[in-house]
Protein backbone atom coordinates (compact mmCIF):
# COMPACT_ATOMS: atom_id res chain seq x y z
CA UNK A 1 0.00 0.00 0.00
CA UNK A 2 1.19 3.38 -1.18
CA UNK A 3 2.32 6.09 1.77
CA UNK A 4 -1.29 7.86 1.95
CA UNK A 5 0.60 10.77 3.25
CA UNK A 6 2.21 11.13 -0.63
CA UNK A 7 0.71 11.29 -4.15
CA UNK A 8 1.84 8.90 -6.92
CA UNK A 9 4.71 11.23 -7.76
CA UNK A 10 6.15 11.37 -4.13
CA UNK A 11 4.39 14.74 -2.99
CA UNK A 12 3.40 15.44 0.30
CA UNK A 13 -0.42 16.04 0.12
CA UNK A 14 -1.33 15.05 4.09
CA UNK A 15 0.96 15.59 7.15
CA UNK A 16 0.04 12.40 9.32
CA UNK A 17 3.76 11.41 10.93
CA UNK A 18 7.08 11.69 10.18
CA UNK A 19 7.87 7.60 10.67
CA UNK A 20 8.31 6.73 6.84
CA UNK A 21 8.46 10.12 5.74
CA UNK A 22 11.32 10.66 2.95
CA UNK A 23 14.39 12.38 4.30
CA UNK A 24 14.29 14.51 1.53
CA UNK A 25 10.77 15.37 2.05
CA UNK A 26 11.81 16.70 5.89
CA UNK A 27 14.34 18.56 4.67
CA UNK A 28 12.78 20.67 2.24
CA UNK A 29 10.10 21.36 5.25
CA UNK A 30 12.83 22.53 7.30
CA UNK A 31 14.52 24.54 4.33
CA UNK A 32 11.47 26.00 2.87
CA UNK A 33 10.43 27.28 6.84
CA UNK A 34 13.49 29.20 6.83
CA UNK A 35 12.15 32.12 4.73
CA UNK A 36 9.04 32.44 6.49
CA UNK A 37 11.04 33.23 9.80
CA UNK A 38 11.49 36.48 8.61
CA UNK A 39 7.84 37.62 7.95
CA UNK A 40 7.75 37.75 11.71
CA UNK A 41 9.24 41.04 11.63
CA UNK A 42 8.06 42.66 8.72
CA UNK A 43 5.41 45.78 8.82
CA UNK A 44 3.09 43.50 7.24
CA UNK A 45 3.43 40.13 8.80
CA UNK A 46 1.30 38.53 5.72
CA UNK A 47 1.86 36.61 2.42
CA UNK A 48 -0.73 36.35 0.24
CA UNK A 49 0.37 32.45 -0.70
CA UNK A 50 -2.88 30.98 1.14
CA UNK A 51 -5.22 33.74 -0.24
CA UNK A 52 -9.02 32.53 -0.97
CA UNK A 53 -8.35 28.80 0.90
CA UNK A 54 -10.19 27.67 3.99
CA UNK A 55 -8.74 25.94 6.87
CA UNK A 56 -10.56 24.44 9.39
CA UNK A 57 -8.84 23.46 13.11
CA UNK A 58 -10.76 20.47 14.03
CA UNK A 59 -9.64 20.38 17.73
CA UNK A 60 -11.60 17.37 19.27
CA UNK A 61 -8.74 17.60 22.70
CA UNK A 62 -8.13 20.81 24.02
CA UNK A 63 -4.81 22.57 22.97
CA UNK A 64 -4.42 25.89 23.33
CA UNK A 65 -0.51 26.61 21.81
CA UNK A 66 -0.68 23.97 19.12
CA UNK A 67 -4.22 25.62 17.79
CA UNK A 68 -3.21 29.00 18.47
CA UNK A 69 0.23 28.59 16.74
CA UNK A 70 -1.99 26.71 13.59
CA UNK A 71 -4.34 29.53 13.40
CA UNK A 72 -1.18 32.11 13.66
CA UNK A 73 0.48 30.42 11.04
CA UNK A 74 -2.66 30.25 8.36
CA UNK A 75 -3.85 33.69 8.38
CA UNK A 76 0.26 35.34 8.17
CA UNK A 77 -0.56 32.89 5.20
CA UNK A 78 -3.81 34.71 3.93
CA UNK A 79 -6.19 32.07 4.65
CA UNK A 80 -9.35 31.87 6.06
CA UNK A 81 -9.32 29.96 9.51
CA UNK A 82 -12.28 28.54 11.01
CA UNK A 83 -11.77 26.84 14.89
CA UNK A 84 -14.35 24.14 15.53
CA UNK A 85 -13.76 22.47 19.36
CA UNK A 86 -15.37 19.53 18.12
CA UNK A 87 -15.73 18.03 21.55
CA UNK A 88 -18.45 20.16 22.92
CA UNK A 89 -20.53 20.28 18.88
CA UNK A 90 -22.28 17.32 16.78
CA UNK A 91 -20.46 14.34 17.92
CA UNK A 92 -22.59 14.82 21.27
CA UNK A 93 -25.58 14.71 18.94
CA UNK A 94 -24.56 11.52 17.25
CA UNK A 95 -22.41 12.80 14.17
CA UNK A 96 -19.44 9.93 13.01
CA UNK A 97 -16.05 11.62 12.52
CA UNK A 98 -16.18 11.16 8.69
CA UNK A 99 -19.77 12.26 8.23
CA UNK A 100 -18.33 15.87 10.19
CA UNK A 101 -15.92 15.62 7.33
CA UNK A 102 -18.31 15.62 4.56
CA UNK A 103 -19.87 18.30 6.26
CA UNK A 104 -17.22 20.31 6.07
CA UNK A 105 -15.88 19.72 2.94
CA UNK A 106 -19.41 20.36 1.31
CA UNK A 107 -18.58 23.49 2.87
CA UNK A 108 -15.54 23.64 0.50
CA UNK A 109 -13.03 22.81 2.73
CA UNK A 110 -9.30 23.13 1.61
CA UNK A 111 -7.42 21.68 4.77
CA UNK A 112 -8.17 20.25 7.74
CA UNK A 113 -5.61 20.84 10.54
CA UNK A 114 -6.76 17.88 13.38
CA UNK A 115 -6.42 17.07 16.79
CA UNK A 116 -7.52 13.98 18.08
CA UNK A 117 -7.37 11.85 21.43
CA UNK A 118 -7.69 8.80 18.97
CA UNK A 119 -4.28 7.70 17.71
CA UNK A 120 -5.13 7.27 13.66
CA UNK A 121 -8.10 9.86 13.58
CA UNK A 122 -6.14 11.89 10.99
CA UNK A 123 -5.04 9.02 9.46
CA UNK A 124 -8.76 7.90 8.71
CA UNK A 125 -9.78 11.33 7.76
CA UNK A 126 -7.19 11.31 5.05
CA UNK A 127 -7.69 7.97 3.88
CA UNK A 128 -11.37 8.58 3.74
CA UNK A 129 -10.53 11.88 1.14
CA UNK A 130 -8.34 9.77 -0.64
CA UNK A 131 -11.43 7.32 -1.12
CA UNK A 132 -13.61 9.44 -2.35
CA UNK A 133 -11.37 11.73 -4.71
CA UNK A 134 -11.11 14.29 -2.41
CA UNK A 135 -7.23 14.41 -2.19
CA UNK A 136 -7.26 17.79 -3.35
CA UNK A 137 -7.95 18.23 0.87
CA UNK A 138 -5.31 18.03 3.05
CA UNK A 139 -5.29 17.20 6.29
CA UNK A 140 -2.22 18.08 9.06
CA UNK A 141 -2.34 15.94 11.92
CA UNK A 142 -2.15 18.20 14.81
CA UNK A 143 -1.57 15.51 17.62
CA UNK A 144 -3.40 12.11 17.97
CA UNK A 145 -3.70 10.24 21.22
CA UNK A 146 0.22 8.93 21.67
CA UNK A 147 0.53 8.32 18.52
CA UNK A 148 1.84 11.04 16.56
CA UNK A 149 2.39 14.90 16.78
CA UNK A 150 4.48 15.63 13.05
CA UNK A 151 4.67 19.32 13.36
CA UNK A 152 6.30 19.73 16.85
CA UNK A 153 8.21 17.26 15.79
CA UNK A 154 9.72 18.89 12.62
CA UNK A 155 9.63 22.56 14.62
CA UNK A 156 12.07 20.90 17.24
CA UNK A 157 13.97 19.19 14.62
CA UNK A 158 14.21 22.77 12.79
CA UNK A 159 15.33 23.87 16.22
CA UNK A 160 17.84 21.68 16.58
CA UNK A 161 19.35 22.67 13.13
CA UNK A 162 19.12 26.29 14.01
CA UNK A 163 21.66 25.75 16.65
CA UNK A 164 23.56 23.37 15.71
CA UNK A 165 23.79 23.60 12.11
CA UNK A 166 23.92 19.75 11.51
CA UNK A 167 22.50 16.18 12.31
CA UNK A 168 25.44 14.33 11.82
CA UNK A 169 27.47 14.64 14.23
CA UNK A 170 24.50 15.31 17.07
CA UNK A 171 23.68 13.01 20.39
CA UNK A 172 19.99 14.15 21.09
CA UNK A 173 18.80 12.72 24.72
CA UNK A 174 14.92 12.88 25.09
CA UNK A 175 14.08 12.79 28.80
CA UNK A 176 10.86 11.91 30.50
CA UNK A 177 7.13 10.12 30.01
CA UNK A 178 8.49 8.91 26.96
CA UNK A 179 5.54 6.25 27.09
CA UNK A 180 2.28 8.76 26.67
CA UNK A 181 4.69 10.90 24.18
CA UNK A 182 3.16 11.85 21.02
CA UNK A 183 6.04 14.27 20.82
CA UNK A 184 8.71 12.13 21.73
CA UNK A 185 7.65 9.52 19.46
CA UNK A 186 7.42 12.27 16.11
CA UNK A 187 11.19 13.93 17.39
CA UNK A 188 12.36 9.90 17.33
CA UNK A 189 11.48 9.13 14.05
CA UNK A 190 12.59 12.47 12.49
CA UNK A 191 15.77 12.43 14.03
CA UNK A 192 16.99 8.83 12.88
CA UNK A 193 15.55 9.95 9.39
CA UNK A 194 17.50 12.87 8.74
CA UNK A 195 20.80 11.06 10.24
CA UNK A 196 21.39 11.47 13.36
CA UNK A 197 23.86 9.08 14.75
CA UNK A 198 22.82 8.86 18.45
CA UNK A 199 19.54 9.46 19.60
CA UNK A 200 18.93 8.42 23.50
CA UNK A 201 15.59 7.97 25.56
CA UNK A 202 16.24 8.75 29.80
CA UNK A 203 12.95 7.53 31.08
CA UNK A 204 12.49 5.19 34.48
CA UNK A 205 11.00 1.61 33.78
CA UNK A 206 7.79 2.67 33.58
CA UNK A 207 7.69 5.22 31.70
CA UNK A 208 8.94 3.53 28.64
CA UNK A 209 7.40 1.77 25.64
CA UNK A 210 7.93 -1.65 25.16
CA UNK A 211 10.04 -2.52 21.86
CA UNK A 212 11.63 1.13 22.29
CA UNK A 213 14.75 -0.16 20.90
CA UNK A 214 13.29 -0.94 17.98
CA UNK A 215 13.33 2.55 16.92
CA UNK A 216 17.09 2.74 16.68
CA UNK A 217 17.84 4.34 20.22
CA UNK A 218 19.93 4.00 23.40
CA UNK A 219 17.76 3.10 26.63
CA UNK A 220 19.19 5.46 29.97
CA UNK A 221 17.42 4.60 32.94
CA UNK A 222 19.95 6.51 34.76
CA UNK A 223 19.78 10.50 33.38
CA UNK A 224 23.44 11.20 34.92
CA UNK A 225 24.88 8.33 33.00
CA UNK A 226 22.05 9.35 29.66
CA UNK A 227 23.03 12.89 29.69
CA UNK A 228 26.97 12.95 29.30
CA UNK A 229 28.09 14.44 25.92
CA UNK A 230 24.75 15.44 24.73
CA UNK A 231 24.52 17.90 22.72
CA UNK A 232 21.13 18.41 22.71
CA UNK A 233 18.04 17.75 25.62
CA UNK A 234 14.67 17.60 25.37
CA UNK A 235 12.32 17.84 28.14
CA UNK A 236 9.23 16.06 27.99
CA UNK A 237 6.20 16.83 29.93
CA UNK A 238 5.20 14.51 32.71
CA UNK A 239 1.66 14.00 31.86
CA UNK A 240 -0.52 13.42 34.67
CA UNK A 241 -3.31 13.54 33.08
CA UNK A 242 -2.74 10.46 31.23
CA UNK A 243 -1.00 8.31 33.86
CA UNK A 244 -3.19 5.59 34.56
CA UNK A 245 -2.43 3.43 37.92
CA UNK A 246 0.91 4.60 39.60
CA UNK A 247 3.58 4.36 37.56
CA UNK A 248 5.04 6.87 39.73
CA UNK A 249 5.78 7.76 43.76
CA UNK A 250 5.29 11.09 43.57
CA UNK A 251 5.95 13.92 41.24
CA UNK A 252 8.91 15.63 44.01
CA UNK A 253 10.45 11.87 43.73
CA UNK A 254 10.16 12.07 39.96
CA UNK A 255 11.79 15.34 40.02
CA UNK A 256 14.81 13.90 42.11
CA UNK A 257 16.02 11.41 39.97
CA UNK A 258 14.33 12.84 36.36
CA UNK A 259 13.46 16.41 36.76
CA UNK A 260 16.38 18.84 34.90
CA UNK A 261 18.97 20.69 37.22
CA UNK A 262 21.51 22.95 36.50
CA UNK A 263 24.22 20.49 38.00
CA UNK A 264 22.30 17.39 36.12
CA UNK A 265 22.96 19.82 32.75
CA UNK A 266 26.33 20.40 33.49
CA UNK A 267 27.18 16.69 32.50
CA UNK A 268 25.90 17.53 28.82
CA UNK A 269 27.98 19.18 26.48
CA UNK A 270 29.30 23.26 27.35
CA UNK A 271 27.07 24.56 24.78
CA UNK A 272 24.01 21.95 24.91
CA UNK A 273 20.64 22.91 24.20
CA UNK A 274 17.70 22.59 26.63
CA UNK A 275 14.13 21.72 24.72
CA UNK A 276 10.62 21.39 25.58
CA UNK A 277 7.04 21.62 23.80
CA UNK A 278 5.74 22.78 26.48
CA UNK A 279 3.66 23.56 28.41
CA UNK A 280 6.22 22.90 31.47
CA UNK A 281 5.45 21.55 34.72
CA UNK A 282 8.33 24.01 37.05
CA UNK A 283 9.82 21.83 39.85
CA UNK A 284 8.31 18.66 37.80
CA UNK A 285 10.31 17.54 34.76
CA UNK A 286 12.47 21.05 34.89
CA UNK A 287 14.00 23.70 37.09
CA UNK A 288 13.23 27.42 36.60
CA UNK A 289 17.05 27.74 36.84
CA UNK A 290 17.14 25.70 33.75
CA UNK A 291 14.16 26.33 32.12
CA UNK A 292 14.74 30.37 32.09
CA UNK A 293 18.43 29.73 32.16
CA UNK A 294 20.83 31.23 28.67
CA UNK A 295 20.88 28.08 27.66
CA UNK A 296 17.21 27.04 27.13
CA UNK A 297 15.47 27.51 23.54
CA UNK A 298 12.30 26.84 24.84
CA UNK A 299 10.46 30.39 23.13
CA UNK A 300 12.47 30.14 20.26
CA UNK A 301 10.76 26.58 19.41
CA UNK A 302 7.03 28.50 19.60
CA UNK A 303 8.21 31.04 17.52
CA UNK A 304 10.17 28.64 14.98
CA UNK A 305 6.93 26.68 15.49
CA UNK A 306 5.09 29.14 13.32
CA UNK A 307 7.10 29.17 10.34
CA UNK A 308 7.32 25.45 10.26
CA UNK A 309 3.63 25.05 10.53
CA UNK A 310 3.25 27.62 7.67
CA UNK A 311 5.90 26.06 5.47
CA UNK A 312 4.05 22.42 6.13
CA UNK A 313 0.63 24.46 5.07
CA UNK A 314 1.99 25.91 2.21
CA UNK A 315 3.95 23.36 0.48
CA UNK A 316 0.15 20.96 1.12
CA UNK A 317 -2.04 23.19 -0.36
CA UNK A 318 0.70 23.87 -3.46
CA UNK A 319 0.40 19.53 -3.93
CA UNK B 1 18.78 25.81 -35.74
CA UNK B 2 21.30 27.21 -33.20
CA UNK B 3 19.84 30.12 -31.10
CA UNK B 4 21.73 32.98 -30.84
CA UNK B 5 21.83 34.91 -27.48
CA UNK B 6 23.43 37.89 -26.43
CA UNK B 7 26.23 37.83 -24.99
CA UNK B 8 25.47 38.32 -20.85
CA UNK B 9 28.62 40.66 -19.96
CA UNK B 10 28.18 42.51 -22.75
CA UNK B 11 23.94 43.34 -21.82
CA UNK B 12 25.20 43.89 -18.42
CA UNK B 13 27.65 46.57 -19.60
CA UNK B 14 25.45 48.46 -21.46
CA UNK B 15 22.88 48.00 -18.68
CA UNK B 16 25.63 49.44 -16.17
CA UNK B 17 25.80 52.21 -18.72
CA UNK B 18 22.21 53.25 -19.07
CA UNK B 19 21.83 53.65 -15.39
CA UNK B 20 25.01 55.31 -14.42
CA UNK B 21 24.29 59.08 -13.91
CA UNK B 22 20.69 57.90 -14.08
CA UNK B 23 19.38 56.56 -11.40
CA UNK B 24 18.78 58.33 -7.78
CA UNK B 25 21.99 58.98 -6.04
CA UNK B 26 20.26 56.96 -2.61
CA UNK B 27 18.78 54.79 -4.95
CA UNK B 28 18.59 51.02 -3.02
CA UNK B 29 19.19 47.76 -5.98
CA UNK B 30 16.65 44.92 -4.97
CA UNK B 31 17.37 41.99 -7.08
CA UNK B 32 15.01 39.34 -7.75
CA UNK B 33 15.91 35.51 -6.45
CA UNK B 34 17.97 34.31 -7.95
CA UNK B 35 19.40 35.82 -11.66
CA UNK B 36 18.70 39.20 -10.74
CA UNK B 37 20.49 38.79 -7.37
CA UNK B 38 23.85 38.18 -9.19
CA UNK B 39 22.83 41.07 -11.64
CA UNK B 40 21.90 43.79 -8.53
CA UNK B 41 25.50 42.40 -7.04
CA UNK B 42 27.29 42.81 -9.53
CA UNK B 43 25.30 46.72 -10.93
CA UNK B 44 26.15 47.41 -7.28
CA UNK B 45 30.27 47.35 -8.08
CA UNK B 46 29.66 48.93 -11.82
CA UNK B 47 27.91 51.81 -10.58
CA UNK B 48 29.88 54.21 -8.89
CA UNK B 49 28.43 55.95 -5.86
CA UNK B 50 27.08 54.19 -2.61
CA UNK B 51 23.62 51.92 -3.77
CA UNK B 52 22.94 49.28 -0.86
CA UNK B 53 21.57 45.84 -2.52
CA UNK B 54 18.77 43.65 -1.35
CA UNK B 55 17.43 40.64 -2.22
CA UNK B 56 13.99 39.17 -2.90
CA UNK B 57 12.31 36.27 -3.37
CA UNK B 58 9.00 36.35 -4.89
CA UNK B 59 7.76 32.34 -4.07
CA UNK B 60 5.12 33.65 -2.03
CA UNK B 61 3.50 35.93 -3.80
CA UNK B 62 3.29 34.14 -7.63
CA UNK B 63 0.08 34.00 -9.19
CA UNK B 64 0.79 30.23 -10.29
CA UNK B 65 1.05 29.00 -7.09
CA UNK B 66 -2.33 26.88 -7.19
CA UNK B 67 -0.99 25.57 -10.68
CA UNK B 68 2.25 24.98 -9.77
CA UNK B 69 2.88 25.04 -6.17
CA UNK B 70 6.17 25.89 -4.14
CA UNK B 71 9.07 26.13 -6.05
CA UNK B 72 11.21 23.50 -4.02
CA UNK B 73 14.06 26.05 -3.12
CA UNK B 74 12.61 29.56 -1.72
CA UNK B 75 15.25 32.00 -0.60
CA UNK B 76 14.77 34.42 2.02
CA UNK B 77 13.93 37.66 1.18
CA UNK B 78 16.57 40.28 2.60
CA UNK B 79 16.33 44.11 2.27
CA UNK B 80 18.60 45.66 5.25
CA UNK B 81 17.99 48.81 4.88
CA UNK B 82 14.09 50.90 5.11
CA UNK B 83 11.48 50.61 2.13
CA UNK B 84 9.50 53.35 3.62
CA UNK B 85 10.09 56.28 1.53
CA UNK B 86 13.04 54.69 -0.78
CA UNK B 87 14.00 55.13 -4.23
CA UNK B 88 13.95 51.26 -5.29
CA UNK B 89 15.34 49.57 -8.64
CA UNK B 90 14.15 46.58 -9.24
CA UNK B 91 16.93 44.08 -11.20
CA UNK B 92 15.98 41.19 -12.75
CA UNK B 93 17.63 38.97 -15.35
CA UNK B 94 14.72 38.06 -18.13
CA UNK B 95 11.71 40.78 -18.41
CA UNK B 96 9.07 38.29 -20.19
CA UNK B 97 5.53 38.44 -18.68
CA UNK B 98 5.86 40.83 -16.07
CA UNK B 99 4.36 38.77 -13.18
CA UNK B 100 7.44 38.09 -11.16
CA UNK B 101 7.95 42.05 -11.27
CA UNK B 102 4.39 42.66 -10.24
CA UNK B 103 5.06 39.85 -7.21
CA UNK B 104 8.18 42.04 -6.48
CA UNK B 105 6.13 45.29 -6.10
CA UNK B 106 3.59 43.52 -3.95
CA UNK B 107 6.19 42.13 -1.90
CA UNK B 108 8.17 45.19 -1.34
CA UNK B 109 4.77 47.65 -0.26
CA UNK B 110 4.71 44.60 3.01
CA UNK B 111 7.64 46.15 4.09
CA UNK B 112 6.90 49.80 3.72
CA UNK B 113 6.14 52.40 0.97
CA UNK B 114 8.58 53.21 -1.22
CA UNK B 115 8.85 56.72 -3.04
CA UNK B 116 9.57 55.27 -6.62
CA UNK B 117 10.71 52.20 -7.85
CA UNK B 118 12.02 51.12 -11.10
CA UNK B 119 12.97 48.49 -12.94
CA UNK B 120 16.44 47.48 -14.51
CA UNK B 121 16.84 44.00 -16.79
CA UNK B 122 19.55 42.19 -18.37
CA UNK B 123 17.21 40.91 -21.14
CA UNK B 124 13.58 42.19 -22.56
CA UNK B 125 12.54 39.28 -24.37
CA UNK B 126 8.61 40.55 -25.47
CA UNK B 127 5.45 38.52 -24.28
CA UNK B 128 4.18 40.99 -21.59
CA UNK B 129 1.14 39.90 -19.73
CA UNK B 130 0.75 42.94 -17.66
CA UNK B 131 1.41 46.71 -18.03
CA UNK B 132 5.09 46.33 -17.03
CA UNK B 133 8.06 48.02 -18.55
CA UNK B 134 11.14 48.56 -17.92
CA UNK B 135 13.24 51.58 -16.91
CA UNK B 136 16.69 49.96 -18.24
CA UNK B 137 17.11 47.65 -20.60
CA UNK B 138 20.89 45.71 -21.34
CA UNK B 139 19.58 43.67 -24.40
CA UNK B 140 16.44 42.95 -26.61
CA UNK B 141 15.51 40.04 -27.69
CA UNK B 142 12.79 38.18 -30.21
CA UNK B 143 12.87 34.94 -29.22
CA UNK B 144 9.96 32.42 -29.32
CA UNK B 145 7.51 31.61 -27.22
CA UNK B 146 8.30 28.01 -25.54
CA UNK B 147 11.45 29.01 -24.90
CA UNK B 148 13.01 29.85 -21.67
CA UNK B 149 15.72 31.90 -21.42
CA UNK B 150 18.13 31.05 -18.49
CA UNK B 151 21.04 33.08 -16.96
CA UNK B 152 23.65 31.01 -14.61
CA UNK B 153 26.86 32.27 -13.17
CA UNK B 154 29.87 30.33 -13.52
CA UNK B 155 32.71 29.66 -10.78
CA UNK B 156 34.60 32.75 -11.62
CA UNK B 157 31.10 34.78 -11.43
CA UNK B 158 30.53 35.01 -15.10
CA UNK B 159 27.08 35.45 -15.97
CA UNK B 160 25.98 33.31 -19.02
CA UNK B 161 22.45 33.18 -20.82
CA UNK B 162 21.52 30.07 -22.62
CA UNK B 163 18.01 28.83 -24.00
CA UNK B 164 16.19 25.68 -22.33
CA UNK B 165 13.03 23.54 -23.42
CA UNK B 166 11.84 23.20 -27.25
CA UNK B 167 14.64 23.94 -29.68
CA UNK B 168 13.49 27.65 -31.09
CA UNK B 169 15.11 30.62 -33.16
CA UNK B 170 16.07 33.61 -31.21
CA UNK B 171 17.63 36.90 -33.09
CA UNK B 172 19.66 38.74 -31.04
CA UNK B 173 19.25 42.76 -31.42
CA UNK B 174 22.17 44.90 -30.30
CA UNK B 175 20.94 47.26 -27.28
CA UNK B 176 19.08 50.06 -28.72
CA UNK B 177 21.26 52.88 -29.34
Amino acid sequence: MRNPQLNAAGDLIHLLTLEGLPAEVIRRILDTAVPFTSIAEREVKKVPLLRGKTVFNLFFENSTRTRTTFEIAAKRLSADVINLNIGVSSTTKGETLLDTIDNLVAMNADMFVVRHAQSGAPHLIAAHLNRTGRSDVHVVNAGDGRHAHPTQGLLDLFTIRHYKKEFHNLTVAVVGDVLHSRVARSLIHGLTTVGTPEVRVIAPQTLLPTALTSLGVRVFNDMREGLAGCDVVVMLRLQSERMKGALLPSAGEYFKHYGLTAEKLALAKPDAIVMHPGPMNRGVEIESAVADGERSVILPQVTFGIAVRMAVLSILAGN
Amino acid sequence: MKTKLPDAEQALAALADRMRGAIAFDARLVGIRSGGAWIADRLAQMISGDHPVGYIDVSFYRDDFNRRGLKPEVKRTELPFEIEGATIVLVDDVLYTGRSVRAAINELFDYGRPQRIELAVLVDRGGRELPVEATYTGARLAVAQDLSIVLSRDATGLLQLATEGADGAAEAVAPDA
